[in-house]
């Protein structure tokens, strides 16, 4: 069956209904990178079907959705072996695929719900008199009730999510890649997304294939586990498996030392903002100990760990450091959010959510020794520091990559250790674990009980509960928002 | 970390009634003129004109009037007082050539002020797609742009304390202050691309530009009211020109 020439009309569906998919020998490579991305994936998805595809942080799973959805370019890089989708190389204008990528906020068009939900309808030429019985379909199929003219910036991030979905299944795709949806959610938000996605499916009207981290999570949902392998080739997981269970760290519980800082009554309100981004709150880091701060989305956790890393001011109340930390200061009596950024730097270190944010130059190598450098130790001393943090780290062998190229896990990894570079007795972490894998995550969680020896007070921000089990000392809960 | 800043849509007001093409096209009209004439008085009765426009356009508050409005009275104080301290007239003609100025830079953007304030961005690119033939793949892209832009207010804020955690500031040191500017605005850049290179590729699993003739689910209709919009800024103009020769201030820029 031929497909309409470009521009001409609407999408014909060549069938309506699930679509199959057929992978044989199939391998791509990006242009300009030695290694595949992804090799010898032999895979038959029945129509309807739904899998999970897992494997470990750079084993080529969203190459793989990509090149499923259509959006791998030939020109883009080589391919090997065979990929159909009902029968035919994929391609758009012949059927619409729905992809959900990881961040909402960079796949929502539209500034209210009904009209993003409609773009993709639009995109594929649906007659305008069919779109908005179809954009209530999709929003009926994920049971957002929020209404089409809820303004789309206005949403939480499981509810953008949930609308993405809902963009993504109106054209009435035959085959639903998700890649990553819940990855930059809260628990809450990606348990919202999971019910979405089962009640979306509940009438196989279209063969999914998910890739998450969360592998647990979303077994209850899919028919089969399918591994992707590192090295090219799959394996099949049979019923009932179950991923191996977390690595927890052994470390030792150590008794409260002094406390080296504390919020009074820390508050934080945006100028202008109906209601605080914090509410006062009171808390100590003691020396040896592991607070981690934990509650929903909105409840101000990330602003908590800002003003105790002393990058923003507290709007009431404050914050105060001891006098372990304060020596050496010119003038201790400043709030920490006054000290130079040198002297903050060796004595709270803080790890940001997303990585890239912190890298400053383009060697490894030079991220690890520009902390030691600044604060005044010697080239040799600097570069002494930064041996050992590689060599401890595992990144020995890429001490000369661009921290930007380097995988998630690794990027991770970099961050925490330049925050260790300058050795502070202080260490704030925004969600360290954010969208790890299982292998990432251990060497994480090591590598954080360690510092705990060393005693230093640790501050976690995070919705991991595992993260909580493996390492907190203390668990502050921050509650729900105060209704304005 | 977030800042609370967000494209959201336009609310509702009187203004918002009229299609965007026919704002534009009797912006364009006032444009015009505004830039023909060279005295005072043009400017001073069109901007009379705006101003009457700004309840209709939701403005009513002293307060938001002077939110939207302070770059731009900002920048009409400076001209004008460019033209009265370095212009090549003295005295009283200074003062004049000045305050014609000012009212001119006012006037000409005022309108594009009462656009915005009353224009719900969707309704604008669906207008310019539908009725004067913009390409969807410009105005639609732009549109997603520009969804982007709060975000990256949140995001320079977090690059800046990103940096201060690694120990880099300025100090005391104002070049260091302009180095650290530079690498933080060049750390947002790359923020930027890898960001908009996601949302394009979201855009295009979602069959956006990919050949087909778009179709639009809101439609964007002209209707008489239309019409008349673009009739009263012709008429308005016409008011200001003939006020304007009649007192013998009349003195277009071209002639």
């Amino acid at each position: 069956m031929a497909g309409p020439v470009p521009g001409t009309g609407p999408v014909q569906h060549d069938g309506v209904g699930p679509a199959a998919v057929r992978l044989t020998g199939f391998g791509f490579r990006h242009a300009s990178r030695r290694a595949w991305a992804v090799r010898d994936v032999d895979l038959r998805i029945e129509p309807g079907q739904r899998v999970l595809l897992a494997g470990a942080s750079g084993a080529g799973k969203s190459t793989l959705l990509r090149a499923l959805g259509g959006l791998l370019e030939p020109e883009s890089g080589d391919v090997a072996g065979e990929l159909t989708v009902d029968g035919a190389v994929p391609d758009r204008r012949r059927r619409p695929v729905g992809m959900v990528f990881q961040d909402p906020d960079s796949q929502l068009v539209m500034t209210r719900a009904g009209d993003d939900v409609a773009f993709g309808l639009e995109n594929t030429g649906t007659p305008p008199a069919l779109i908005w019985p179809a954009v209530d379909t999709a929003l009926d199929a994920v049971g957002f009730d929020l209404g089409r003219e809820h303004a789309t910036a206005a949403l939480s991030g499981g509810q953008k999510q949930r609308l993405v979905l809902a963009g993504a299944l109106a054209p009435r795709p035959g085959l639903l890649l998700l890649d990553e949806p819940t990855a930059q959610l809260d628990p809450d938000g990606a348990a919202l997304v999971r019910a979405a996605v089962n009640r979306a499916v509940a009438d196989r009207s279209a063969t999914l294939v998910v890739v998450d981290h969360d592998v647990e999570a979303w077994l209850p949902l899919v028919d089969r586990v399918v591994e992707l392998l590192p090295g090219g080739g799959t394996v099949e997981h049979p019923s009932g498996w179950r991923p191996a269970p977390l690595r927890m760290p052994a470390r030792r519980v150590h008794s409260p030392g002094e406390a080296l800082l504390t919020a009074q009554a820390a508050g934080f309100a945006y100028r202008g903002a109906a209601r605080p981004a914090l509410a006062a709150t009171d808390v100590a880091l003691p020396a040896g100990r592991t607070l981690a701060v934990t509650g929903p989305n909105g409840t101000g956790k990330s602003t908590l760990a800002l003003l105790l890393a002393g990058l923003r001011a507290p709007s009431t109340g404050r914050v105060v450091a001891s006098p372990a930390l304060t020596a050496g200061l010119r003038r201790p009596g400043l709030p920490p959010h006054r000290w130079p950024a040198v002297e903050l730097a060796n004595r709270i270190g803080t790890v940001f959510q997303q990585p890239e944010h912190q890298f400053l130059t383009g060697r490894v190598r030079d991220e690890l020794s520009l902390g030691p450098l600044r604060s005044g130790a010697g080239a040799a001393q600097a570069r002494a520091t930064a041996e050992e943090l590689l060599e401890r780290l595992g990144l020995a062998a890429l001490a000369d990559a661009n921290p930007f190229t380097l995988s998630g896990g690794q990027q991770r990894r970099l961050s925490v250790a330049t925050a260790l570079a300058t050795a502070p007795r202080v260490l704030v972490l925004d969600e360290p674990t954010f969208g790890q894998d299982r292998e990432t995550w251990a060497e994480l969680v090591a590598l954080l009980a360690e510092q705990q020896d060393g005693n230093r007070a640790l501050c976690l921000v995070t919705h991991d509960a595992a993260v909580v089990t493996a390492l907190a000392d203390d668990v502050l809960t921050l509650g729900a928002p105060v209704p304005a | 970390m977030s800042v609370p800043l967000a494209l959201g849509p336009a609310r509702p007001v009187p203004l918002s009634a009229v299609n965007p093409v026919a704002q534009l096209t009797a912006i364009v009209v006032v444009t015009v003129v505004l830039l023909v004439s060279g005295d005072l008085v043009t400017p001073s009765v069109l901007l009379v004109a705006e101003l009457a426009l700004l309840p209709a356009a939701g403005l009513t508050r002293p307060g938001d009037v002077l939110r939207r409005t302070w770059p731009l009275l900002l920048s009409a104080a400076g001209v004008a007082w460019v033209n009265v301290a370095f212009g090549s007239l003295d005295g009283a003609e200074a003062w004049v050539s000045g305050a014609t100025w000012a009212l001119r830079v006012v006037a000409l953007a005022l309108p594009g002020i009462l656009l915005v304030a009353s224009t719900d961005p969707v309704r604008l690119a669906d207008a310019l797609t539908l009725h004067w033939r913009v390409s969807t793949r410009f105005a639609y892209g732009a549109l997603a742009a520009l969804r982007l832009v709060p975000l990256l207010a949140a995001e320079w804020e977090t690059i800046r304390l990103a940096r201060r955690a690694r120990g880099v500031d300025g100090g005391r040191n104002p070049v260091a202050h302009v180095r650290l500017l530079a690498s933080t605005a060049f750390g947002l850049l790359v923020g930027a691309i890898r960001r908009g290179s996601r949302l394009a590729t979201a855009m295009d699993a979602r069959g956006f530009d990919s050949g087909i003739t778009r179709t639009n689910a809101r439609g964007s209709r002209l209707r008489p009211l239309d019409a008349w919009v673009v009739a009263a800024a012709v008429a308005v103009c016409a008011v200001a020109v003939t006020a304007s020769v009649l007192t013998g201030a009349w003195s277009p820029a071209l002639s």
